[in-house]
């Protein structure tokens, strides 16, 4: 393979080097870990992170930066690795990315800086997720990356609504810009998705707990419990409380059932509930934490998303003895990680694909006993360029089951909105904004992003709409300039 | 941390009834009358929902009510004066609706009583004649009644067994009022037991009585996140903590409801269990 080929941009880079294969990240045996909670994957040694780091080859135009949603210099602290500067390694990426140790860990990388890493197009890419999770580790376990230096206080205050990683970006940018940043989070514990959906064994919560720590040193006030819209509202918050700008990161949220028959028997969640109780409320822990679970025998997942992976993953470590996922198109259509559907499949999960749900069964005291499906078959693209999953005729069939979780989507949560009749929401009530760059809703000083202006996307992507809004709030509490949707600008 | 500025213990005998007058200036400055809390006592517990009570804007308290009817209620109740609960999250749900409606009767039933106070206080002060109807199993298990005859202008009280004002259920009260007193009602609005709530409404429906009922799922999040509180009414999927707590009682579809209450008796009662032989993580 000719190196010259793959950067053809690029000046000639250095000569050849070995082969090295991709380093294989070490995991917790599959049939141990399909009983615990604790961390699937288990990060690269540090002399394997070296190794790693030597694949890459120093592009001259690194295609991986743009790959990244916050850009982060992918082949900069790749070099420190490769040199063993680790902690340095860790400062870099901090500077353009809040939660590496999160990112490294749940960042679709093969759709993202990994899809057009040059090494992928002859043999597996760099393994970036994998090393910005290492070093984000390193740190955490060797050091303390000192305070970043503030500028002098602005006098200028921002409020930030949500605690995800939209607005712990928002935060953490602003805050450093030395205005005064207070978070309003509706539940007891920041971090949005982070804790409350995503498990433990993806993504300790440690990380997310030490990640909002460093942001309260850095001096940003976390209100918690704080449901803005009924605490306070938007206009509140502006008006009487003195934020001169305010930012909306209150996610998707609202979970969707599906209105077939037996949806709310006992015994069907939606998988925010499910994953709730045991995430944010480790119900796995019951009776030692307050919040109940129950250990069903057989659970359907329906969907085939990360959140279903998720769920089913859970259900098993529950102690489930069947753990299905019910999916109404293929394998290959399957919107959730490609890793996170390997290690469900070796945690052994069973995939009803191409099968959708009609009907929920249940007994006389209103508990679940068996989910009603029928085969699909796939038909033409539909508008999302996935093709479209049609009923088979008389392929109805029945599975004995005693827990049904609904992971279909979710919509955009109204409690917002309700109380700021001058935002403008689009056709599915999810809130507009001017750009992706700019983030400006319809409201003078409001900016919103993640989520809640995308629908269900991805952390790193709520990050980068963070950072872009951060940039804008920055802009418009020194210049003042707003715009009008009909293209004059205000002032 | 919310501070437990006061403790009042209504009723000693089980399922004890406690009231906790809580500092949280902003839920007080915030409230509506309809609205509840969800609070999560320790780092440990559940999160639960209950009712605002009653507030004091100025003093930036607010009081909550409730009965130990399990695991974590129970905890709550070891709490003291002085002590703090960990994290209030609140005003939540939707305000009641609170206009002038005519004669408007509040029922509240048990541990009802607390929250249908500050409704009864409102429709008061919106211009309405207000008759509140209390239900308890017996005169020692009655409460709020002085705030709610402050409330009200008009009392009528019930007891199961007889010892306090009439012998019967608050549904007989009712019936007698609309039946044999023949008072026009324009609106009712019903706090209490599930059943209780479904048979007012049963009173109700063939006069065409408008009635509000408030409704007590098990609840998670309480912000419409996780759907664990949702109700059927009429034919459709609500979430009680953001399209209720309150519902057209007639629409609702309380036996549902009442089966979706159960989902964790046995948990519930292994919790109770450990509570008792001192084998939870609080002792
Ligand atoms: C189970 C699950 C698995 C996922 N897996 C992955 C994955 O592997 N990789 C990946 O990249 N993405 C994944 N995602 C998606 C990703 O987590 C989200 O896209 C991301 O978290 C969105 O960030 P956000 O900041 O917009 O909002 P969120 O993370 O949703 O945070 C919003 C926060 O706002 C708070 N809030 C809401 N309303 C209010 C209010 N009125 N007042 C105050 N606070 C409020 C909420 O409580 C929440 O804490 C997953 C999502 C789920 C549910
Ligand atoms: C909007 C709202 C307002 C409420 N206001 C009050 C209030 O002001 N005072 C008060 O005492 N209670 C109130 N409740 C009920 C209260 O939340 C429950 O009693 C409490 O969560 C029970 O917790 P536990 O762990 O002590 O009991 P558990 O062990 O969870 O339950 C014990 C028993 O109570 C039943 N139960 C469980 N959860 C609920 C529930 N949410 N509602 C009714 N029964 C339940 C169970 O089926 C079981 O029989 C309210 C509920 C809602 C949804
Ligand atoms: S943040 Fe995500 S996309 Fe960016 S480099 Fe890291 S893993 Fe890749
Ligand atoms: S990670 Fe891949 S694309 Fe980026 S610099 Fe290294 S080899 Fe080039
Ligand atoms: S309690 Fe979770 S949606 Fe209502």
């Amino acid at each position: 393979m000719s190196e010259e080929k793959q950067t053809k941009e690029a000046p000639k880079p250095k000569p050849k080097r070995p082969k090295i294969p991709r380093q294989p990240m070490p995991e917790q045996d599959a049939h141990a870990r399909a009983k615990n909670f604790e961390s699937v994957t288990l990060g690269y040694t540090m002399e394997q992170a070296v190794v790693e780091a030597t694949r890459c080859i120093q592009c001259k135009k690194p295609y991986c930066i743009g790959g990244c949603p916050v850009a982060i210099d992918i082949p900069g602290f790749i070099q420190l690795v490769k040199d063993k500067e680790f902690l340095k390694a860790a400062q870099l990426v901090k500077r353009t990315n809040l939660l590496p140790a999160v990112c490294g860990r749940v960042c679709p990388q093969e759709e993202q800086c990994e899809a057009v890493c040059v090494l992928g197009k002859k043999q597996d890419p760099v393994a970036i997720g994998r090393l910005e999770r290492f070093v984000a580790d390193y740190e955490a376990e060797h050091g303390e990356i000192p305070l970043p230096e503030f500028p002098p206080k602005t006098g200028k205050k921002v409020a930030v609504v949500g605690a995800g990683p939209g607005g712990l970006t928002v935060a953490g940018d602003l805050i450093q810009q030395g205005h005064d940043v207070t978070i309003f989070e509706a539940l007891h514990k920041a971090g949005g998705v982070l804790v409350y959906g995503i498990p433990e064994f993806r993504l300790p919560k440690a990380i997310v707990e030490r990640e909002v720590e460093y942001l309260q040193r850095l001096g940003v006030e976390l209100k918690l419990n704080h449901v803005i819209g009924k605490i306070r509202t938007i206009d509140q918050l502006m008006e009487e409380d003195g934020f001169d700008a305010v930012f909306i990161g209150s996610g998707a949220g609202l979970p969707w059932f599906m209105d077939i028959p037996g949806e709310n028997l006992n015994g069907v969640f939606s998988a925010n509930e499910y994953l709730t109780r045991n995430n944010l409320m480790k119900a796995f822990d019951f009776p030692s934490y307050d919040t109940p679970i129950k250990k069903f025998k057989n659970v359907a997942v329906i969907g085939g998303g990360n959140v279903a992976m998720d769920s089913v993953r859970t259900a098993l470590r529950l102690g489930a003895d069947n753990a299905y996922i019910v999916y109404r198109r293929g394998r290959e259509e399957m919107p959730a990680r490609q890793e996170e559907i390997e290690h469900a499949e070796h945690e052994g999960v069973k995939f009803k694909n191409l099968t959708a749900p009609v009907r929920i069964l249940g007994n006389d005291e209103g508990w679940v006993t068996a989910l009603e499906c029928l085969e699909m078959e796939l038909g033409e693209p539909d508008a999302s360029g996935r093709r479209r999953p049609i009923p088979v005729k008389g392929s109805e069939f029945i599975l004995e089951m005693d827990a049904v979780v609904i992971a279909i989507g979710t919509s955009a949560n109204p409690l917002i909105a309700q109380t700021t009749p001058d935002l403008k929401l689009n056709r599915k009530g999810y809130i507009e904004v001017e750009n992706e760059t700019t983030c400006r809703t319809s409201k003078k000083g409001v900016f919103a992003g993640g989520d809640i202006v995308t629908g269900s996307a991805t952390v790193i992507l709520a990050m980068g709409a963070g950072r872009n809004a951060a940039n804008a709030i920055q802009n418009y509490l020194q210049t003042g300039e707003w715009w009008s949707p009909n293209g004059t600008p205000e002032n | 941390m919310y501070e437990i500025l006061k403790k009042t213990v209504w009723q000693e005998q089980k399922p004890r009834i406690t009231e906790f007058l809580v500092r949280a200036p902003e839920i007080a400055r915030a409230h509506q009358a309809g609205q509840f809390v969800i609070l999560v006592a320790d780092e440990h517990a559940e999160r639960i929902p209950l009712t605002i009570a009653d507030k004091d804007v100025e003093k930036g308290t607010i009081n909550i009510l409730f009965q130990e009817v399990g695991k974590s209620t129970m905890c709550l109740g070891m709490l003291k004066e002085g002590e703090e609960i960990l994290h209030i999250a609140g005003p939540l749900g939707k305000p009641t609706h609170i206009e002038k409606f005519g004669t408007v009767v509040c029922v509240g039933g048990g541990i009802g009583i607390a929250p249908v106070h500050p409704i009864a206080e409102a429709m008061k002060a919106a211009g309405n004649q207000v008759i509140s109807i209390l239900g308890a199993r017996s005169k020692d298990l009655l409460i709020y009644e002085e705030r709610m005859k402050a409330a009200s202008h008009d009392i009528r009280i019930t007891t199961d067994d007889g010892s306090y004002g009439r012998h019967g259920f608050v549904t007989d009260e009712l019936k007698a009022m609309i039946e044999e007193e023949k008072i026009p009602i324009d609106l009712v609005v019903v706090i209490g037991p599930p059943i209780m709530m479904k048979f007012v409404c049963k009173v109700t429906e063939p006069h065409k009585i408008q009635t509000y009922a408030s409704l007590n799922t098990i609840m998670v999040d309480g912000t419409g996140m996780c759907g664990a509180c949702r109700v059927t009414v009429g034919g459709k999927t609500k979430f009680v903590c953001v399209d209720g707590p309150e519902f057209d009682g007639h629409a609702v579809d309380f036996e549902e409801m009442m089966m979706r209450q159960r989902q964790y008796l046995p948990e519930e009662k292994l919790a109770v269990e450990l509570c008792e032989k001192q084998t939870c993580h609080k002792s």
